[in-house]
């Protein structure tokens, strides 16, 4: 089974990655771009008997343990097949 | 205007007593944005309402002080037409909360303390308090927090460019759920370049620039609001998020624009953001301030005047220019790619008035805000005292291996595994960086370096707030006495718990008196500083914990070593042996490594004595009659003697003592008012001790890689210099990544 899980700054918070993208892409002659925000990607394979409401439980807890910063980040686990 | 429901009142922490004072000096019911407005002001945060009447007490002048509290930073002057900004700030929640971007803003609010006195920051040092680490229950968290911290006080300070040279890190039960993060910054400037945050000039632009402003840290009281919660579901963080590359060019591009002269006054965005940099500079200036919230660059759309106004996004400034020159100072920040608009005038009335597309949104007098906020003197009794005045028998069964648990511990050990993680050599000034014992950096184009140190002891403030804090300034001008510097002036951050607690506000009335004491005789004013209040886990408070940064000068010079540096050297105790008592034991390293246990008073301190002590070791330091200096601090004579073998040569010392007191108060009490030195010249020792009328006490001599501890005929000690290092230089790496496997002794 595999997953994907997307992580990304909240809203309200300050992303100066994503600036610094903006900036780039509007030096390269790119106006049209108003604004970038910019997070990450995991691709994640399980193995296994597993439900897929099992997978999905465990990978939640594990974006929201680990792989993001629940303070300052949002995510969501999309299980893929 | 509608009227405001009393939970909304309530929700912004405000008193009905103090919501009755805003009716009375406004003559009319606030708006919301009004009421949030008056919030942040009136916090204890902004307005020291708790603290003030007793801060007051503190010396603030020398001869030397150029500016001191009240300001957004101390300012001194240390000769040649030179002077320096410094000062320190908590974030302690916000790195409870968030440790990494906690610690980073903390670095970076502090930053922008310095350089918007148009000072260019070239050392930062932090002191830091955590829970124990080994602990079974919170050790996991406080390791996290310890981790988060430090990365966020290496990225703000090694991406922007400033080095951060020193401080302390301390580990106590009393911090879990509290960590404490206190930031030091020193910047240098010329005497003409000094800015200060005032709006003056009927008519003149306000300016703001920077980075753009969003919902970053809005206090989460507004949320009760129900106005509020229609305009935004979205739930805000407390937490800001920083940008020390934008710090950077905000830096450069103030300093430049600062220099067309086009500039009246700046103050940075801290806490309050808009709100608190508005209406204290018009207040400073007695003048009003206009702006539109329009104008404001704006990072998410639909923000409230209330949300623009209480936002405390970082990396911002708000400057007055002169009129008809704002062109000048707005292609300075243009050629720097920051956001520079004017959004608003000053004006002759006195008031904030905040405008929102031409709407009136808030309308205050400034010194209202600034300079009328509630003023408590709250009541208080005797010190809050957890600990028993008397305590066990003590009985070692192996010196050596108390040592080297001492060595081994959270506070003492080597606390290479942070700074190593601190670029404390960007800008090639400092002489001396983490781990010496006082940081040390020069001043480019003077014959001046500057010293400084940042104490804190939260176990002796425990005992006895009053004498705990003048210990603690005994030891910082000690510290800088000890490479041969002049104390000049100090900075405090007073971190205590809830001041509505007669017993907890006694201990800060006490701390602060003696503060006050001991800065008026050592003549070291207080320039400016911080207080944190209500640093409390479940009621339970924190060890009272003043931190005071020292700075002093001397002249540029190759930093006197805390290590030995050869064989066959005298090694001298100035000051003495200074017996303490069973009680005075209570207080220290030894109790709480060893012992597990907290009892009896600090050590006693004679500030007379203290003071030649240090004239002595200054003067023996300043002519190289020593070939190294290093005061006793935690952990006593025995530490001292195995951290002064821990240089690159590796060599130890031989102790011949001749006491008849307990082993255990010998080599491990913390009399203040003591520094070894070693020395090819006892001469020269003797006679600065004498002519100090202090006692300088031959214990012995240096010798190859080993510390051997006798007293009359006993040995006491006799470890080889590589098995304390190595215990002392690893300790905190095995308690960080492997806790399981540290033995609490």
């Amino acid at each position: 089974m595999k997953a994907h899980v997307y992580v990304w700054m909240k809203p309200s918070v300050l992303d100066p990655q994503g600036q610094t993208i903006c900036h780039a892409l509007n030096g390269l002659g790119h106006q049209e771009i108003a604004s970038v925000r910019q997070g990450k990607y995991f691709e994640i394979g399980l193995s296994g008997d597993l439900t897929k409401e099992t997978a999905q439980a465990t990978l939640e807890t594990l974006a929201q343990d680990v792989l993001a910063n629940p303070v300052i980040e949002d995510y969501r686990v999309e299980i893929v097949d | 205007m509608s009227t405001l429901a009393p939970e909304a009142i309530a929700a912004h922490q405000l008193t009905l007593p103090e919501y009755d004072k805003i009716l009375s000096l406004l003559g009319r019911e606030p708006t919301l944005t009004e009421l949030g407005i008056f919030s942040v002001m009136w916090s204890e945060h902004c307005s020291y309402k708790s603290s003030r009447i007793h801060l007051k007490k503190l010396p603030t002048q020398s001869k030397h002080v150029l500016q001191g509290p009240g300001e957004n930073a101390g300012i001194i002057d240390i000769g040649d037409n030179v002077a320096i900004a410094f000062k320190i700030e908590s974030h302690n929640h916000p790195s409870f909360i968030e440790p990494f971007q906690g610690a980073a803003t903390g670095v970076g609010g502090i930053l922008r303390d310095i350089f918007t006195m148009g000072a260019r920051p070239i050392a930062v040092m932090d002191a830091i308090r955590f829970g124990r680490l080994d602990d079974a229950r919170t050790g996991a968290r406080n390791r996290r927090i310890l981790q988060g911290v430090v990365s966020g006080i290496a990225h703000y300070g090694n991406c922007f460019g400033v080095p951060t040279v020193g401080g302390e890190c301390v580990f106590e039960a009393c911090y879990d759920g509290n960590p404490l993060v206190n930031v030091f910054a020193l910047g240098v400037f010329k005497h003409n370049e000094i800015f200060y945050g005032k709006a003056t000039g009927i008519g003149n632009p306000v300016i703001y620039v920077g980075a753009k402003t969003g919902r970053d840290g809005i206090h989460g009281a507004s949320m009760a609001s129900a106005e509020f919660t229609e305009e935004s579901k979205q739930k805000r963080p407390n937490v800001q998020v920083g940008d020390p590359f934008m710090e950077k060019l905000l830096l450069e591009a103030c300093l430049e624009a600062m220099k067309t002269g086009a500039i009246v006054g700046i103050q940075d965005m801290g806490a309050a953001g808009l709100t608190c940099s508005t209406c204290e500079m018009g207040s400073r200036a007695e003048t009003g301030v206009e702006i539109d919230l329009k104008f404001v660059p704006q990072r998410e759309s639909g923000m409230t005047p209330y949300e623009i106004m209480l936002s405390e996004s970082q990396e911002r400034m708000l400057l007055v220019a002169e009129k008809g020159r704002e062109e000048e100072v707005l292609a300075v920040f243009r050629k720097w790619g920051l956001d520079a608009v004017i959004i608003g005038v000053v004006t002759d009335d006195g008031m904030l008035r905040v405008k929102n597309h031409g709407d009136v949104v808030a309308e205050i007098s400034n010194r209202a805000l600034a300079d009328e906020a509630p003023l408590y003197n709250r009541p208080y009794t005797t010190p809050l005292r957890v600990a028993p005045l008397d305590g066990p028998t003590i009985r070692s069964n192996d010196l050596g291996a108390d040592l080297k648990a001492l060595l081994g511990s959270g506070d003492l050990s080597n606390k290479r595994w942070i700074w190593e993680q601190y670029d404390y050599q960007v800008r090639t000034n400092t002489l001396a960086g983490p781990g010496a014992e006082a940081a040390m950096v020069r001043i480019k184009d003077t014959e001046t370096s500057i010293a400084m140190s940042l104490d804190g002891n939260g176990r002796y403030c425990a005992l006895d707030p009053r004498e705990g804090t003048k210990l603690i300034v005994a030891e910082c001008c000690r510290n800088l006495s000890t490479v041969g510097a002049l104390p000049l002036a100090a900075t405090n951050n007073l971190n205590f718990g809830n001041p509505e607690r007669p017993e907890i506000m006694a201990q800060l009335v006490e701390s602060i008196e003696g503060l006050a004491e001991a800065c008026r005789f050592f003549e070291t004013p207080i320039t400016g500083g911080n207080v944190s209040l209500y640093n409390e886990t479940l009621g339970t408070p924190i060890f009272p914990t003043p931190v005071i940064g020292m700075v002093g000068t001397l002249p540029t010079g190759l930093p006197m070593p805390l290590a030995f540096q050869a064989e066959g050297r005298r090694i001298f105790l100035l000051g003495g042996l200074r017996p303490g008592g069973d009680r005075e034991f209570g207080s220290s390293q030894y109790a709480k490594v060893i012992l597990d246990r907290l009892w009896g008073t600090p050590p006693k301190l004679d500030m007379y004595y203290e003071k030649r002590v240090q004239s002595a070791v200054r003067e023996l330091v300043r002519d190289g009659l020593v070939d190294s200096a290093h005061d006793l601090g935690d952990g006593g004579l025995a530490v001292a003697l195995a951290e002064a073998s821990f240089g690159p040569q590796g060599i130890g010392a031989d102790i011949r003592l001749d006491s008849d007191r307990s082993q255990e108060l010998v080599l491990f009490e913390e009399s203040p008012s003591r520094i070894l030195v070693s020395t090819s010249n006892p001469e020269a020792v003797r006679a600065a001790a004498a002519k100090n009328s202090v006692e300088a006490l031959e214990i012995g001599a240096t010798l190859k890689a080993r510390v051997v501890i006798r007293n009359r005929t006993e040995t006491w000690i006799d470890s080889s210099v590589g098995d304390l290092y190595s215990v002392w230089n690893n300790a905190l790496e095995h308690l960080l990544l492997n806790p399981a496997s540290v033995v609490n002794a």
